[in-house]
């Protein structure tokens, strides 16, 4: 016991004089919360978009002024003709044109239907189609404000909400995923390069000639790690609460207690990396290219794995990150207690149990 | 009679067809320089790796520090000390880190680490170099404080594999000195090298062809049988027949 706590002191060494692992560790988490957070938003505010009024009357005007007032646009009144607005969207800039036909307001009056003719850059099909859904919604607002729900036999009012998300806070997806992923990431990739630096220098050699037993090797390694993994956790969480104001809103302890779960499979997955291999190099390699590719797709949190084939679909389930997407989002997002993350939770106990005994087996067989 | 602590008979290591280590027999007495020569790929690092408990052999039997090979392993690493031709201490640690983590894997108690390494730190003349990290020092200087720390633990015998590689004249001259030291105090030593004017240092040399044991001798025994006037020459005449070419 004694021997494992000068081990793990010698292993902190290692860590904190090491300025490369310590960036990777705790350089990723802040970089990718703050990209993930606020450069990745799939919110669509301050699109610049032109409104060309050729009717120039009441009605008309009425709508624009609620164009204008919304924070989604960047509205600009100018007289662009249909021959021409080719011309403006090829700059650029513009994201979405509003036409309002000559004698809009009368055709709207007289005969009870109008036009609007609304023009987005399809070139942006994510941006364009928002711009369009808000567009649209502001008329038919507009519409149902002129003529009274009165006049109407039957009228049929959405009430929309977004459950668990009641404010669209876009970081609210990217957090369970970010955790996944750095997780993933910097446990395997440390954990695999810290036991391959011992084979390279030829220090595991005078390790497995000691009396320390060699299982004990892999514990001593894998403890670190566990330790500023958590602490990593930590961080990520504390910025996304206080950061990106997506709150914790099941319990805390179960979020613990799953995350350890998951660093402790993503350790055994860089145990079993460690012993498949002999450079550091390749290690890192296959730890960080091996997995950062897989884990992005498959986890669930940049796309969405019901629209996968099935083939996919089959894959992804092999991968620990995705199982532990659903826990974090079910606890923190949801609120939702062990009762429904139960089956997730077997699934990573099963394969960190199946990865350990795989990787304390290769590392025995190359013993003797 | 001398107390033997190393016994071999008959040990073989056989990796499928190819028998790494072909019926080697040898006894090894305490405080004994022995030496282990051998062109590459003849078997030296393989028997050494089953003496050191790190592989079990194929067939025969061998006991180290009064321990056998095949069931008390755990008994045997408590017993020895290693040190190979990498250098093998942490870099990025310092001399002193060093010393108390290998002491302590050994499990010396940490107010003897405490005293030991004091006194190793100056009998090597690092005192301003103690906090220093072992991967600014010059390599002789490693090699010598890897040497003292596989004795550190004060083991019945030190397995050194090819320790002077790569090292100057003067270094390995003082290397030396720190074997016959570490030998005088009791300690057996059971060295694998290339030089062959460090095999005249040891007490008694084997040397090694194609996983069998050509010749075992003190070196001016073997000089007489072979009528030559080195190891080298020796060396020569019993390798020149090996089939296996050098890995």
């Amino acid at each position: 016991m004694k021997q494992l706590l000068v081990f793990i002191r010698k292993e902190f060494y290692h860590v904190f004089r090491d300025r490369r692992t310590l960036l990777i560790m705790f350089g990723i988490p802040v970089a990718q919360i703050l990209l993930f957070g606020f450069a990745l938003t799939s919110e669509v505010k301050n699109a610049k978009i032109i409104i060309s009024d050729n009717a120039k009357d009441a009605n008309a005007q009425q709508i624009i002024h609620k164009i204008k007032a919304s924070s989604y646009f960047l509205a600009e009144e100018a007289t662009v003709n249909y021959t021409d607005i080719e011309k403006v969207f090829r700059k650029g800039e513009l994201k979405c044109a509003v036409i309002f036909p000559p004698h809009f307001g009368n055709d709207l009056l007289r005969s009870g239907k109008a036009q609007i003719q609304i023009i987005a850059d399809g070139s942006d099909p994510n941006t364009a189609k928002t711009l369009i859904n808000y567009l649209t919604a502001i008329i038919a607002d507009y519409q149902h404000q002129i003529s009274p729900a009165a006049a109407l036999p039957y009228s049929i009012v959405p009430e929309t909400r977004l459950l668990y998300n009641e404010n669209a806070n876009g970081s609210l997806n990217f957090v369970p995923g970010v955790l996944a992923l750095v997780l993933m990431i910097v446990c395997t990739a440390l954990t695999s390069v810290a036991v391959v630096r011992e084979k390279e220098l030829g220090t595991m050699e005078i390790l497995l000639v000691s009396p320390f037993k060699p299982v004990m090797v892999l514990i001593a390694k894998a403890i670190p790690f566990l330790a500023l993994s958590i602490a990593n956790f930590t961080l990520i969480l504390l910025l996304s609460v206080y950061v990106l104001d997506v709150p914790v809103k099941g319990s805390l302890s179960l979020l613990y207690i799953e995350s350890i779960l998951f660093i402790i499979t993503c350790l055994s997955f860089g145990l079993l990396i460690s012993n498949t291999t002999n450079s550091q190099q390749t290690a890192l390699l296959l730890s960080m290219m091996g997995l950062m590719m897989p884990t992005l797709i498959f986890t669930g949190f940049m796309f969405p794995l019901e629209n996968m084939p099935w083939i996919f679909q089959a894959i992804s389930n092999i991968i620990p990150s995705r199982w532990y997407f659903l826990i974090v989002k079910a606890v923190m997002l949801k609120g939702l207690g062990f009762e429904y993350v139960w089956k997730e939770t077997l699934v990573l106990v099963a394969m960190t149990v199946l990865l350990l005994i795989i990787a304390l087996k290769n590392f025995k067989k190359r013993l003797a | 009679m001398e107390e033997k602590v190393i016994i071999c008979k008959e040990l073989t290591k056989k990796f499928g067809d190819f028998i790494a280590v072909d019926k080697i027999s040898f006894e090894v007495n305490k405080g004994e320089i022995f030496g282990f020569l051998g062109a590459n790929g003849a078997g030296k690092t393989t028997a050494m790796r089953m003496l050191c408990g790190l592989s079990f052999p194929s067939s025969g039997e061998a006991s180290v520090a009064g321990f056998n090979v095949y069931r008390q392993q755990q008994y045997i690493k408590r017993n020895i000390g290693y040190m190979s031709q990498k250098f093998s201490l942490y870099e990025d640690l310092t001399i002193l880190e060093n010393i108390r983590f290998f002491g302590g894997v050994y499990g010396v108690p940490a107010k003897e680490i405490k005293r030991r390494s004091n006194s190793l730190v100056e009998k090597l003349g690092l005192q301003s170099e103690a906090k220093k990290k072992v991967g600014d020092l010059p390599l002789g200087w490693k090699q010598k404080l890897a040497f003292s720390v596989a004795i550190f633990h004060q083991p019945k015998i030190v397995f050194l594999d090819e320790p002077t590689g790569g090292v100057d004249p003067v270094t390995r001259r003082q290397f030396w000195d720190m074997i016959y030291e570490a030998a005088a105090s009791g300690i057996t030593i059971f060295v694998t090298t290339h030089y062959m004017d460090e095999a005249e240092y040891c007490n008694r040399i084997t040397v090694m062809v194609d996983g069998k044991i050509e010749a075992l001798d003190t070196p001016q025994n073997l000089k007489k049988q072979f009528a030559v006037k080195s190891i080298d020459d020796v060396f020569y005449q019993l390798a020149r027949g090996a089939k296996r070419s050098a890995d």
